[in-house]
């Protein structure tokens, strides 16, 4: 296949940057997008240019670090997949193809298509944990869990923290990922105890990093590899509420 | 003479950990807070030590390559963790644990670590749960196993096909609450090239800040390497692309001496390499050997469709050579066999270099919802990459690198022969001897992370409660940033014409060829030459482009190859000088008459461990003799 490739560049975060066009022959379907990427940055080595720039890594659609916009589109046409499972069987000979990266205010560009998504960390740090120490567990099997609830936290769970469902949204809202880790632990009478502060705490580090609100348009869910359900965003909203009105009786008090 | 002791604890097995701990030095809380220590890799070893060092009370600070410590390569295990729970009331116990080890490793692993791995992977079930790890569960709310290769019980605990993700992502909610105490500090995005010694003793590092190339200065009372295996000199493995094992080779420049280098684990169920263009391979979890049937048809080069060959026609080859465990035999042993139908000529697919897997009978007998339920996300990932659908046609499988056993030498307390340097999980080489039995991996990490380093890590730092901060602005530190910037300014001066991303293919091809399932004398020494001939290529005509004050993933994956053509000749020589089969190293001068690993414990029953000596000489070989106490050494049998 021969392919038209138009892809942000941009060398530094405050310089600014633009679409580049580059074109690419000798393009086989049974390559992924990375590996198109890949051979585009040989052709560029080869040229003495800088080449492109992008997060990658386990390349099996795990670890989270893939963050292109593909035609629009987080990860690109396909559903439940990560850029780096993208096949190129997804494109025609002689398609153009746009390449940007996430395109969200608190993820700045670091260079070409890699961003900053350490507001994730800050969320996390602000309460995606359960308070265990260490050596203090109990037996196992002592907590027992329905099968179903279990699922359900796993589903949650599986999240890859790829940014993706913020970069789907017009609101820039984080809300699917703070509701898959608020989720999953709300299900786990593990994460019971610190529940309604741990779903405080993250939503209000969410909006202090300046993410979106969220409006129920449900692209996030669309475009998640993972498939994580927008049910979580409503559990994560009764257990916002209920620590609302938790912190309003304890302040009357 | 001899400069290893492992210190290895006087005693009957059951209790040496326990006296050994009873002797180890404490550090009181008030003095915790006065220690640094560093933490390279944050994978299931590297995140639960920094979550538990840091919970302890001590200051912790935290590099990987990554954007995020959740992003680390454990993420990707698949299986799942073991565990001697016996829930299962299957008689298992910490000695069968301990023993299935110990005898898939062909009986080249320490009795006394193996043991203590044993003995505390219960400890970690129960921290994971504690954590929130959605681990699978009976309906009744139990949780629930599943079989591995090389055992005979059901001890496996996972989380569908993800259980390496939840493992991990358990230790970095963990590091992420004591981020938010403040006792641990993260550095992302960081390459860390060099290991700064004073006095002798491991105090910190350079690392090069991969965001805007600055060369950066850490101290610390103690470093530890958490660093991950160097599975990717075959350049495609089922690893990260940007693993490698270059953290672990600068501490064995630095005086860490490098153990069974060349006992690599090839997992026997990948999915096969579908192209030229291809990046990586992607492993197919071994749980699905549980339900899986391994075959090839009975007849030479058969090129119908596998739904139109009989059962009468399919060899199903591991159950015929290996009754008792059939499909569950141990990774090296599967991984031979189908390597070895493959060259007879009994492969499947395009390339005949691939066997099936199939799940016909197990869907006949359980349905298709019970099978989804168990391995549902690995069937819809190889669909995704094959775009064919294991429900309704086997899948087809190879071979492909994995997990190195052999890494830097430890002793008990888990120290390098650097005082104050660390190595914890796959980076050391302590616990598997000479193949890993599967699903043990986030077992060893989790066990040295949570509760094995941050106990002996005390015993060294008790001695330097009154050494104070650690300053940066020393001549130590100055040398090593100097090598660091002249190895970087070298690398982008070659200005040659052939990209990393090429020579590592290169370099990946002739390891795979001379040092992969199976070597000889003569392949080896081939392969010595010609990874030598192109390091030299590659110092004369190796290309960067792009500049070193921004990201430059080229600069990147050259520092990291470099370590990787040194570990590659390391490898081979460990592997040239090991005259004899054991688990993952098959030498095919040495096997039975049914072609299975011949040992030779007479001559070969130690530990290999490689000390450097300056660039461009021979490194020297020391020997930890093995000493087996508790168990009979045997043939190992899977019949």
């Amino acid at each position: 296949m021969k392919l038209t490739l138009k892809i942000w560049r941009q060398r530094l975060p405050k310089e600014k940057g633009k679409f580049e066009t580059y074109y690419i022959e000798n393009v086989s379907r049974d390559m992924t997008f990375l590996e198109m990427m890949d051979s585009l940055n040989e052709k560029l080595i080869q040229e003495d240019k800088d080449p492109v720039a992008f997060d990658h890594d386990c390349r099996e659609g795990i670890c989270g670090c893939c963050s292109m916009v593909i035609n629009g589109r987080p990860h690109g046409p396909g559903t439940e997949i990560t850029t780096c499972q993208l096949n190129m069987k997804a494109f025609k000979d002689g398609d153009t193809i746009v390449v940007e990266p996430w395109r969200v205010k608190s993820f700045p560009v670091i260079k070409d298509l890699i961003v900053d998504r350490s507001a994730f960390e800050k969320i996390m740090a602000a309460g995606g944990f359960v308070n265990a120490d260490v050596g203090s567990a109990p037996d196992a099997n002592s907590i027992k869990i329905p099968k179903d609830k279990s699922d359900e936290a796993f589903d949650a769970a599986a999240c890859i923290g790829c940014g993706a469902c913020v970069a789907a949204c017009k609101n820039s809202s984080a809300m699917l990922f703070v509701a898959a880790k608020v989720s999953q632990f709300a299900l786990l009478p593990q994460g019971k105890t610190e529940g309604l502060k741990r779903a405080w705490d993250m939503v209000m580090k969410m909006d202090e990093l300046g993410f979106g609100s969220c409006t129920n348009t449900g692209d996030c869910e669309a475009e998640c590899p993972q498939g994580i359900s927008l049910t979580h965003i409503a559990r994560l909203n009764r257990e916002f509420i209920r620590a609302g009105f938790h912190k309003a009786a304890a302040e009357n008090k | 003479m001899t400069v290893l002791n492992s210190k290895i604890p006087d005693g009957p097995l059951s209790e040496k950990w326990t006296n050994h701990k009873n002797s180890l030095k404490l550090v009181s809380p008030a003095n915790k807070k006065k220690l640094d220590i560093i933490m390279i890799g944050t994978g299931v070893a590297g995140a639960a030590a920094a979550a538990s060092l840091g919970e302890m009370g001590y200051n912790v600070k935290v590099f990987c390559y990554q954007d995020s410590p959740r992003r680390a390569h454990s993420v990707a295990a698949q299986g799942g963790i073991n565990a001697a729970k016996n829930y299962r009331n299957d008689n298992d116990s910490v000695y069968r644990l301990f023993y299935d080890m110990i005898k898939g490793g062909d009986f080249r692993a320490r009795e006394a670590n193996v043991y203590r791995d044993a003995e505390v992977s219960n400890a970690v079930i129960d921290q994971l749960v504690a954590q929130g790890v959605p681990f699978a569960r009976e309906y009744g709310g139990d949780l629930t196993t599943r079989s591995f290769g090389g055992v005979q019980v059901s001890r496996t605990f996972y989380a569908q096909g993800q259980t390496g993700q939840q493992v991990l992502l358990g230790s970095y909610n963990a590091l992420k609450r004591q981020e938010a105490k403040g006792t641990v500090k993260m550095y992302p995005r960081r390459q860390m090239l060099e290991i700064v010694k004073i006095d002798g003793k491991a105090r910190g590092i350079v690392c090069r800040n991969l965001i805007n190339g600055e060369i950066e200065r850490y101290s610390a009372h103690a470093v530890v390497l958490a660093s991950g295996g160097y599975g990717t000199i075959y350049f495609l493995s089922t690893l990260a692309v940007n693993s490698s094992g270059a953290a672990a080779y600068a501490a064995y420049k630095k005086g860490a001496f490098f153990a069974n280098p060349s006992f690599i684990q090839i997992h026997p169920s990948c999915i096969p390499q579908l192209n030229d263009y291809q990046s990586k391979l992607t492993l197919m979890s071994e749980s699905l050997r549980n339900d899986g049937r391994v075959w090839v048809p009975k007849g030479k080069g058969d090129k119908r469709h596998p739904n139109e060959i009989s059962a009468e026609e399919r060899d199903y080859y591991l159950e015929r050579r290996y009754p008792a465990f059939g499909n569950l035999v141990p990774r090296d042993i599967a991984s031979r066999a189908a390597k070895e139908r493959c060259d007879a000529g009994f492969g499947v697919g395009e390339t005949g270099y691939a066997v099936y897997l199939d799940f016909s009978d197990a869907i006949k007998a359980q349905g298709k919802k019970t099978i989804k339920n168990k391995y549902g996300n690995l069937f819809d990932l190889y669909n995704k990459i094959t775009g064919e659908d294991p429900y309704t046609q086997p899948m087809k499988i190879y071979p492909a690198g994995h997990y190195t056993m052999g890494g830097l030498w430890v002793d008990y307390n888990l120290m390098t022969t650097v005082p104050g340097l660390y190595a914890i999980g796959e980076a050391n080489f302590s616990d598997h001897g000479a193949n890993r039995l599967g699903a043990s991996s986030l077992m060893q990490g989790s066990c040295d992370g949570y509760f094995i380093l941050p106990y002996t890590i005390g015993d060294y730092l008790a001695d330097e409660i009154n050494t104070g901060k650690i300053s940066t602005d020393t001549t130590e530190f100055d040398l090593a940033e100097k090598e660091v910037k002249n190895k970087i300014d070298n690398l982008m001066s070659i200005k040659g014409n052939t990209s990393a991303h090429t020579f590592h293919k290169k370099l990946g091809k002739i390891m795979w060829d001379y040092c992969g399932m199976a070597r000889n004398e003569n392949g080896l020494l081939k392969g010595l030459e010609e990874v030598t001939k192109l390091e030299e290529e590659f110092y004369k005509d190796l290309k960067i482009t792009g500049d070193t004050k921004t990201i430059n993933q080229s600069l990147e994956r050259a520092l990291r190859l470099a370590a990787s053509f040194e570990i590659s000749r390391l490898l081979i020589r460990d592997a040239l000088n090991r005259k004899e089969s054991c688990g993952a190293h098959f030498r095919e001068e040495y096997q039975t008459p049914e072609g299975e690993a011949l040992r030779n414990d007479e001559d070969y029953s130690y530990v290999a461990v490689w000390e450097y000596t300056g660039d461009g000489k021979e490194p020297k070989l020391h020997k930890e003799q093995l000493v087996f106490e508790n168990v009979k050494v045997t043939q190992r049998s899977y019949k």
